[in-house]
């Protein structure tokens, strides 16, 4: 099927998309270190690149749809997509990995060294008297001040149940396209989006309730960890999820065919990763 | 495939003026962008270099006040790193790996654009922190907090710079594995690739494993210094110590992306000119995998001194000390297929038998430091700096102009004029250990690193080896006439251009059409 000899590979013409793409992002980190570094003109900037980086996006992925739809890639091409995905997957599971390692590394090492655990008898004694070494904590300098831990068995395993049924929609909604039945995959991506969104939604009220008792991303290692693993996590299912949306939209505009939707095959790919990630969550930052 | 896939397939030429450059999809336009890009970055970081050296010609302080000092140390590492040496490696990936397994072009090439273009915006980036308020960084390229978080307003510019550059770096190397799995030629296995795809092949492993987690520290740093968060701060549970650990988790496997693409560049170039095969091969293979896998497990070695649990220092000096292993395979290697080998010496010749030599010696000083109690006393000297400039500047820096002047010729058509070139190799490894040889001593002495003043004790060595800088950064201008001169015109290059060449890119002409194996080749 792929490189054998005699075949060709779509090599694309020049194109402005990237370089745009750039100017964009650029645009977008000088309005926000511009806000960092205390100028409040900063906003405007950012939306400047925002509004850019919105139209590189509707430029580039139309160029890339409106291709696809006319057949200018076949199965060789689709390999490199796939690998592509697939790897830009990897990366971002190490983006996560960093994050799980600073919990992992608080929890297991830094917090009991702090409370004079194997040789650090004396850094306990001299400069953290009294600090009892307890997951969670906000600290030997009780950052932040009270808090209320955040329970699992509430909100959190509500929104486990949530993504984990929407794993099981976006699926059903795979196997209506292979067998070509687009009501059932209109049907399996809305309820799979829905649920998406309401994720995002419960996550968003545990974050509010997770102020008013004083939890916030201040609280010390605990509160430091619990809000950047969850934020990048809930940043990353809303991506997921308007990735979704645009195959739903796609879905009803009657794209794909059976044999042919690699677009939508990565974003469920992504889906399912940030369902994994969030089981990580559940059980690290939530249960245990 | 269907008929259509023809049509849009038309034989075009490139576009004309500056759009040819910004739009441009092609592998061979975007490789010599980046080789551009790379040498800017190369000689501005050099001038930071010379800067330091001017500043250590004697003791006291005569040119620079410290901080400047520091800010030149920290923005020399960065530029030279993730300005210079990476985006030279890729784009030697992006020219050669194509021709190399006989694909028609990179396997995305529209995001092979954005990798590239992403970088002279992350570049400006971090070269304009010298001009804003507080000065550039100052607190080293490692960025330890709390001195980082300490920078002034450019510190969020260093931060987001970092993340564009990774952002780079990680399209590239999708990209590259990418091509290298799915565009290669009917019968070019895994086996059959040349060592130069192998060895980028498990960098970009490397990349895509690392750069995500460099992303992740400097994200840390960033909400510490803005949002109250408590990663590195003891007082909310937290742990400075943390930091190295994460950043060194990125910062060893870094270090082996820039060499194992050095590796493979010597790779290629040493049986052309031996005019025998690569000794053990496949050895090769397995011994760049190894020293990537090992690459993962040895990072706590850059940090011996801070403190942690005995046994984690032991086991850090064991498994740093394994890296040996595979390593002296290569070098072992290289020597053997030199060994009755009817060799000749042209200048990318010299320069990697230059390499072979001289990144040994800074592979031995690298062993030496990885013994725990020695390391004690070589931490934070010159000793160290003697050491890592040894394997980057004689080693990866001196595999990259191997690697120019032995395919130049195949680029641009012309040969590069072979008197200047030997000339330009020979100055270059005088100055080179001039320059660096002396650091050892002054560095064992107990001379410390990032430090603007010194002892008067030390001040012949230093003396002498601003000497060499000077010798050296000069030198590097007869490298960019030498290039310039070349594209420019001269002697018309052969198809094969070397005797000894073998592999699928001596097969096309010189220099090559703008698309190259729009059919691919078959490979017996």
């Amino acid at each position: 099927m792929s490189n054998t000899a005699g075949n060709h590979y779509y090599v694309p013409n020049g194109t402005k998309w990237p370089f745009i793409g750039s100017v964009g992002l650029t645009t977008l980190i000088v309005g926000f270190i511009n806000l960092l570094n205390g100028s409040e003109n900063g906003k405007y900037v950012m939306i400047v690149g925002a509004l850019i980086l919105t139209y590189m996006l509707f430029g580039w992925f139309g160029q890339v749809i409106e291709e696809s739809e006319n057949s200018t890639y076949g199965a060789w091409e689709d390999k490199s997509f796939r690998l592509g995905m697939s790897w830009f997957i990897f990366s971002e599971v190490m983006f996560f990995a960093a994050f799980f390692g600073a919990l992992f590394y608080a929890r297991v090492l830094s917090v009991p060294w702090l409370g004079g655990a194997g040789d650090d008898a004396d850094t306990n004694r001299m400069l953290w008297e009294g600090f009892q070494a307890v997951w969670p904590t906000n600290g030997p300098g009780e950052l932040g001040g009270e808090y209320e831990v955040m329970a699992a068995w509430g909100l959190p395993a509500l929104n486990t149940l949530i993504l984990l049924t929407s794993g099981v929609t976006v699926t059903w909604a795979h196997h209506a396209l292979k067998k070509d039945n687009r009501k059932h995959l209109i049907i399996g991506l809305a309820l799979t989006v829905a649920l998406g969104f309401l994720f995002v939604f419960l996550q968003a009220i545990e974050y509010k309730e997770a102020y008013h008792t004083g939890l916030t991303l201040g609280s010390g290692i605990y509160g430091s960890t619990f809000f950047m693993l969850t934020g990048f996590h809930g940043l990353h299912v809303t991506l997921g999820a308007i990735m979704l949306t645009v195959m739903l939209v796609r879905s009803m505009r009657g794209h794909f065919t059976s044999k042919n939707h690699f677009a939508f095959e990565a974003a469920a790919w992504y889906w399912h990763f940030v369902d994994v990630v969030w089981l990580g969550l559940f059980i690290f930052v939530y249960w245990l | 495939m269907n008929a259509h896939v023809a049509d849009t397939h038309e034989h075009h030429g490139p576009e004309k003026g500056l759009m040819r450059w910004i739009t441009t999809t092609n592998h061979k336009d975007i490789g010599s962008l980046y080789l551009w890009f790379s040498l800017i970055m190369f000689l501005i970081g050099g001038v930071m270099a010379l800067i330091i050296r001017a500043e250590l010609f004697q003791p006291g302080l005569q040119f620079v006040d410290p901080q400047f000092f520091n800010s030149m140390t920290t923005m020399h590492a960065l530029i030279m790193i993730f300005g210079a040496l990476m985006p030279a490696f890729v784009g030697l990936a992006n020219w050669m790996i194509p021709m190399m397994i006989g694909a028609p072009d990179m396997a995305l090439p529209r995001m092979n654009n954005w990798s590239f273009w992403i970088l002279p915006f992350a570049g400006t980036l971090l070269v304009a922190t010298l001009f804003v308020e507080g000065g550039a960084p100052a607190s080293g390229w490692t960025m330890y907090p709390p001195l980082v978080l300490q920078t002034g307003a450019a510190f969020p510019m260093l931060i987001f710079s970092v993340h564009l550059l990774g952002f780079s770096s990680i399209m590239g190397s999708i990209n590259i594995i990418a091509t290298i799995m799915n565009l290669r030629a009917p019968g070019m296995t895994y086996m059959k690739m040349p060592l130069f795809v192998w060895t980028w092949f498990i960098t970009a492993y490397l990349l895509i494993a690392t750069m995500p987690v460099l992303a992740g520290a400097v994200t840390m740093l960033l909400t510490d210094k803005y949002f109250a968060t408590s990663f590195f701060d003891a007082a909310g549970g937290g742990d400075p110590v943390m930091f190295q650990h994460i950043f060194w988790f990125f910062g060893h496997p870094e270090v082996y992306i820039l060499i194992l693409p050095a590796f493979g560049i010597v790779s290629q170039i040493i049986p052309t000119f031996a005019r025998k095969p690569l000794f053990g091969y496949s050895s090769m293979v397995y011994a760049t995998a190894s020293i990537a896998f090992l690459s993962f497990i040895v990072w706590a070695h850059h940090m011996f001194t801070v403190g942690m649990p005995v046994a984690a220092e032991l086991f850090f000096m064991m498994a740093t000390m394994l890296i040996a292993v595979p390593t002296g395979v290569k070098v072992f290697n290289w020597v053997s297929t030199m060994w009755r080998g009817s060799m000749t010496f042209e200048t990318p010749m010299l320069f990697a038998i230059g390499f072979v030599m001289m990144f040994t010696i800074g592979g031995f000083s690298g062993l030496m430091m990885a013994m725990t109690p020695i390391d004690f006393q070589y931490h934070d000297t010159y000793f160290i700096v003697a050491h890592f400039h040894y394997v980057l500047v004689p080693g990866a820096i001196f595999s990259v102009m191997a690697a120019v002047y032995y395919w130049l010729p195949k680029w641009t058509g012309n040969m590069y004029d072979e008197s200047l070139g030997k000339f330009h190799f020979w100055i270059s490894t005088i100055f080179v250990n001039i320059l660096f040889f002396p650091q050892h001593f002054v560095g064992l002495a107990g001379m410390p690193r990032r430090i603007p003043d010194y002892s008067v004790q030390f001040t012949d060595f230093n003396m002498i080896s601003t000497v060499g800088a000077f010798g050296f950064g000069l030198s590097q201008l007869l490298f960019v006439y030498i290039i310039i001169k070349t594209v420019r015109g001269g002697e018309k290059a052969t198809d094969q251009v070397w005797e000894g060449a073998e592999g699928l890119e001596w097969t096309l002409s010189s220099p090559p059409e703008y698309h190259t194996f729009t059919v691919q080749p078959d490979v017996k």
